[in-house]
């Protein structure tokens, strides 16, 4: 099979995975207790690692960005800088970025694993539908979750940067707070979490049809667990751009 | 005990080791439903790209029955349970479940008809994140049974399969052996008439491996359960035609070896060669076969 007929063809399996979660979602059994499982593992076991995240991001950036705005005289507009980078751009996709790493890889590994031990049959033989039971609470808890994920890491990244201006540069936390408030525009939020949205559906949807066409036993785990991140993130960073013209678009 | 035909009812009266035959079990023996196969494969042909996996295979699994497929790895014998689940769609043919066309149902259709059959996977196939209790109990809590009944029938199967100590262990925690029955006790949950076998002893000693065959006889026997026993170990073959359970007069089940007394009339073998049926009858007529290819893998040469 050539390239472009294997992605087109990988495409559709995606675009049927998740059209087949979704259509069957509030069929009986629902299994909520597995959402809720799903969006603990997902959304408090990623919260360390992405408030860490938006701290050091906000803080690297008013350190790379305080000198050069202090050069024209703007050194009190730091957290505009800071609050607008985040929010619009490197909150959601640094968000999706560590998720792709951490829940993509395991949701792969995990279905992967299920698939070379005969458990998905097992499920399968017993009843029970895979999409309902293991993709859409994933999908639905990534969708839910990365949203919320990405607001902590805005905030945290804005302390850090605040943090960092005033103890590094002196700048004054009212200052910074300021400009904060002054640069950020309902929209830039509205786009903000929109955008982890699209990223949680991306994530989870690779990650699932990568897990679930897993073949070749333990090494086909691994393999699809590479590909799985690997292809997550490459199409969050694609679909960042589209999203971000589409929002500029509708939102201004 | 309707797994046996009589040779002579009253001599074996006489010796006093079978259960009287009552008469409502004699009447559901020879009601008209009986007659219809439990499983029945007409003409199915598959093939993976250029592959061909099965290639016009025939045959019936008549209720009660045990069906052993024979033939060596990649044979296809693995394909043709998974057919029945529905879980691969042939390319050709047709595939009846207790006389319904199974073939062509969507997934959504097929979960009644997964409801009539349990399987036995070749590494057990155990959901690693639960306890054994709660992978025994998967097909109740699916269907929302009430957890007292669950609780009573995961116990009641547990001690089937003779673990009932294994009640909250995990799977990491089980071996082989213990997976396997594990996972018979799973697939029998819910009473189910058909019972499919994937090379459940792959791998496992001879005492386990024995064990193992001795549950399907207990199945097969006790139960009255049609079932399709997959695999390509010979010693299995022996055990499952030529033993056969019963319950003794202090009501512990027993296991006999086929003689003057009684035969086994309901353990038929297949043999699959590059995705056809290339023998299909008694262990005896296997034996007897001429056919090279069927002497080299009886004889292991």
């Amino acid at each position: 099979m050539n390239p472009f007929k294997k992605f087109l063809f990988e495409l559709q399996e995606t675009a049927f995975l998740v059209y087949y979660a979704f259509v069957r979602v509030f069929r009986r059994p629902v299994y909520l207790s597995e959402w809720v499982r799903q969006m603990d593992v997902i959304g408090v076991g990623s919260l360390p690692i992405i408030l860490l995240t938006g701290f050091f991001t906000g803080g690297v950036l008013t350190l790379q960005s305080y000198d050069t705005l202090a050069y024209y005289g703007g050194q009190s507009e730091t957290g505009r800088l800071v609050a607008y980078s985040l929010i619009r751009e490197l909150g959601p996709v640094l968000s999706a970025l560590m998720v792709a790493g951490r829940i993509g890889s395991a949701i792969s590994a995990e279905l992967g694993s299920m698939v070379v031990s005969q458990q998905i049959d097992a499920m399968r033989a017993l009843g029970t539908d895979p999409y309902r039971k293991l993709v859409a609470p994933r999908i639905i808890a990534l969708i839910l979750m990365l949203p919320l994920l990405t607001v902590g890491a805005d905030l945290f990244g804005i302390i850090g940067g605040g943090i960092v201006a005033n103890s590094l540069f002196g700048l004054d936390y009212n200052v910074f707070l300021t400009s904060v408030r002054n640069g950020i525009a309902t929209e830039d939020i509205i786009g903000g979490v929109i955008k982890p949205i699209f990223f949680g559906l991306i994530i989870g949807s690779v990650a699932c049809h990568k897990g679930l066409s897993t073949k070749g036993g333990t090494v086909g785990v691994g393999r699809s667990t590479t590909s799985a991140v690997v292809l997550a993130s490459i199409v969050v960073i694609i679909a960042d751009f589209f999203l971000s013209r589409a929002l500029q678009h509708i939102l201004e | 005990m309707l797994s046996f035909l009589r040779k002579n009812k009253t001599e074996s009266a006489a010796h006093g080791t079978l259960q009287p035959v009552t008469k409502d079990i004699e009447d559901a023996f020879f009601q008209p439903t009986r007659a219809l196969p439990a499983i029945e494969f007409r003409n199915v042909y598959l093939a993976f790209d250029d592959k061909v996996v099965l290639d016009g295979v025939s045959f019936k699994v008549r209720k009660g029955e045990t069906k052993i497929i024979l033939g060596r790895s990649g044979s296809g014998k693995s394909t043709l349970i998974r057919l029945v689940l529905g879980l691969l769609k042939p390319d050709q043919g047709e595939i009846l479940v207790d006389g319904e066309d199974i073939t062509y149902l969507s997934e959504a259709q097929m979960m009644h008809v997964r409801a009539k059959i349990g399987m036995v996977f070749q590494e057990g196939a155990l959901f690693d994140s639960l306890p054994v209790y709660d992978n025994v109990a998967y097909r109740l809590h699916e269907r929302d049974v009430d957890e007292e009944m669950v609780e009573e029938q995961v116990k009641r199967m547990l001690e089937f399969v003779d673990l009932e100590e294994a009640i909250h262990k995990m799977p990491a925690e089980l071996s082989g052996g213990m997976r396997r029955r594990v996972g018979i006790a799973r697939a029998l949950v819910g009473n189910p008439r058909i019972v499919l076998f994937d090379e459940p002893t792959a791998g496992l000693d001879p005492p386990t491996a024995r064990t193992i065959c001795e549950l399907a006889i207990k199945l097969r026997d006790i139960q009255d359960v049609s079932s399709i026993f997959v695999t390509h170990e010979m010693k299995n073959l022996e055990y499952l035609s030529s033993e056969y359970a019963i319950i003794d007069n202090e009501g512990k089940v027993v296991f006999e070896e086929e003689g003057e007394r009684l035969c086994i009339i309901n353990t038929e073998i297949i043999m699959l060669h590059e995705g056809k049926i290339i023998f299909s009858g008694k262990e005896e007529q296997l034996r007897a076969s001429r056919d090279r290819y069927i002497q080299r893998f009886l004889n292991g040469k």
